[in-house]
């Protein structure tokens, strides 16, 4: 059962942590608890389906679909992402600051919540699959009773939850003044490193080359196994050995955000 | 010479697939076999993963950088290096106890 319950800890971690930051980045838009649950519902039913279609996605695409269906779920993970925070900086600070005004919030919010559905679903979709897919073959066959798979598989999105939510927590006790600056800038670079994550599939297939790969190998100070390796994997994108390729991936959705965010952010009002 | 250059350009990438070196892995049981892989340093190659069991398993490796789930009753081709000479561990991380291998490039 401790063994089931890992490897969906692990699994469900990812996402977890990714809905904290975007729980707490979003927090000042009206309903966003509603859009987080609407995204994780549609992410789980999203992921029953992906999982029951594990074959023939692996199948397409001359055998790399898996690849492909990974590198576009991370594409628009992170087109969704760099347009949230650019949005958050148009709308999220005057937000907070005049919180009454309510007629034109909610317009505008229905967008920027429309994106965190999106977001959250994707995260959720993608690790969630996986999740199933080793659930399924724990019930069919893995010398365990299903009540020690199902509490397991429990137990697992429990701390895994728990996790996420205790980041959640955590950022919520940010003093107001930087609050948007540390959330924004965790958006940023998830959003960096998913971009990264994608490339690395695209490598993976065949599709894009690995130029310099790896381009260093920092596994000796920080490997990927550890907690906090795993920890900064999700959060920032670490990558004890990344090739080349990945970090341009990286380095371009970092600038192109941080410019679009400049440009969107509304001049100073004069009055 | 100009016709000798330009079937070259079109045959250099049927070539450059040719050559991609494969290794075949199979999976039965939860365990690779062979559980350990010789394979050409500074080469790109491909490995093919025959997944015998009727459950999914995910091929992971941190060291080469790859994952990828292969589902019950089937065949997935994951292309790793060119790799320096090293050893370069791998798991299946559904079933960790006894999934495992390495990959020996060299």
């Amino acid at each position: 059962m401790l063994s089931v319950a890992i490897l969906v800890f692990r699994e469900t971690l990812e996402a977890a942590l990714i809905l904290g930051v975007v729980a707490a980045a979003s927090r000042s838009v009206a309903q966003s608890r509603r859009a987080l649950g609407i995204g994780v519902a549609a992410g789980a039913a999203g992921a029953v389906l992906v999982a029951l279609f594990a074959g023939v996605i692996a199948a397409s695409a001359q055998g790399m679909g898996q690849e492909l269906f990974n590198a576009t779920v991370l594409g628009l993970a992170v087109l969704m992402l760099g347009w949230h925070m650019i949005w958050m900086t148009r709308h999220g600070a005057a937000m907070a600051a005049q919180a009454r005004q309510v007629a034109n919030e909610v317009k505008q919010g229905a967008r920027g919540l429309s994106a965190i559905v999106v977001i959250v679903a994707l995260v959720v979709l993608r690790e969630g699959s996986e999740t199933v897919l080793f659930l399924h073959g724990m019930f069919s066959g893995g010398g365990l009773t299903p009540a020690a798979v199902a509490a397991g598989g429990v137990l697992g999105v429990g701390a895994g939850a728990a996790v996420g939510y205790a980041l959640y927590a955590g950022l919520l006790r940010i003093p107001v003044r930087w609050f948007f600056s540390v959330t924004g800038a965790l958006v940023l670079l998830l959003a960096a490193g998913m971009a990264g994550q994608m490339a690395r599939y695209l490598i993976q297939a065949d599709i894009l080359p690995g130029m310099l790969d790896p381009l260093w190998d920092t596994s000796w100070l920080l490997s990927p196994e550890t907690a906090i390796g795993s920890l900064l994997q999700v959060l920032i994108g670490y990558d004890a050995r990344p090739s080349a390729t990945q970090v341009i991936f990286y380095a371009v959705t970092l600038t192109l955000i941080l410019l679009g965010a400049k440009l969107a952010r509304p001049p100073r009002l004069n009055h | 010479m100009k016709k000798l250059l330009i079937s070259l350009f079109f045959l250099a990438p049927a070539l450059a697939l040719a050559q991609t070196p494969e290794f075949r892995i199979t999976i039965k049981d939860h365990r690779f076999t062979p559980a350990e892989v010789r394979v050409p340093a500074n080469k790109k190659i491909k490995l093919i993963v025959a997944n015998e069991d009727s459950t999914s398993e995910e091929f992971e490796s941190h060291p080469l950088n790859r994952e990828k789930v292969i589902p019950g009753k089937s065949k997935a081709q994951i292309f790793i290096g060119p790799l320096k000479p090293g050893r370069y561990p791998f798991v299946g991380e559904f079933h960790e106890a006894t999934a495992k291998g390495v990959i020996v490039a060299e």
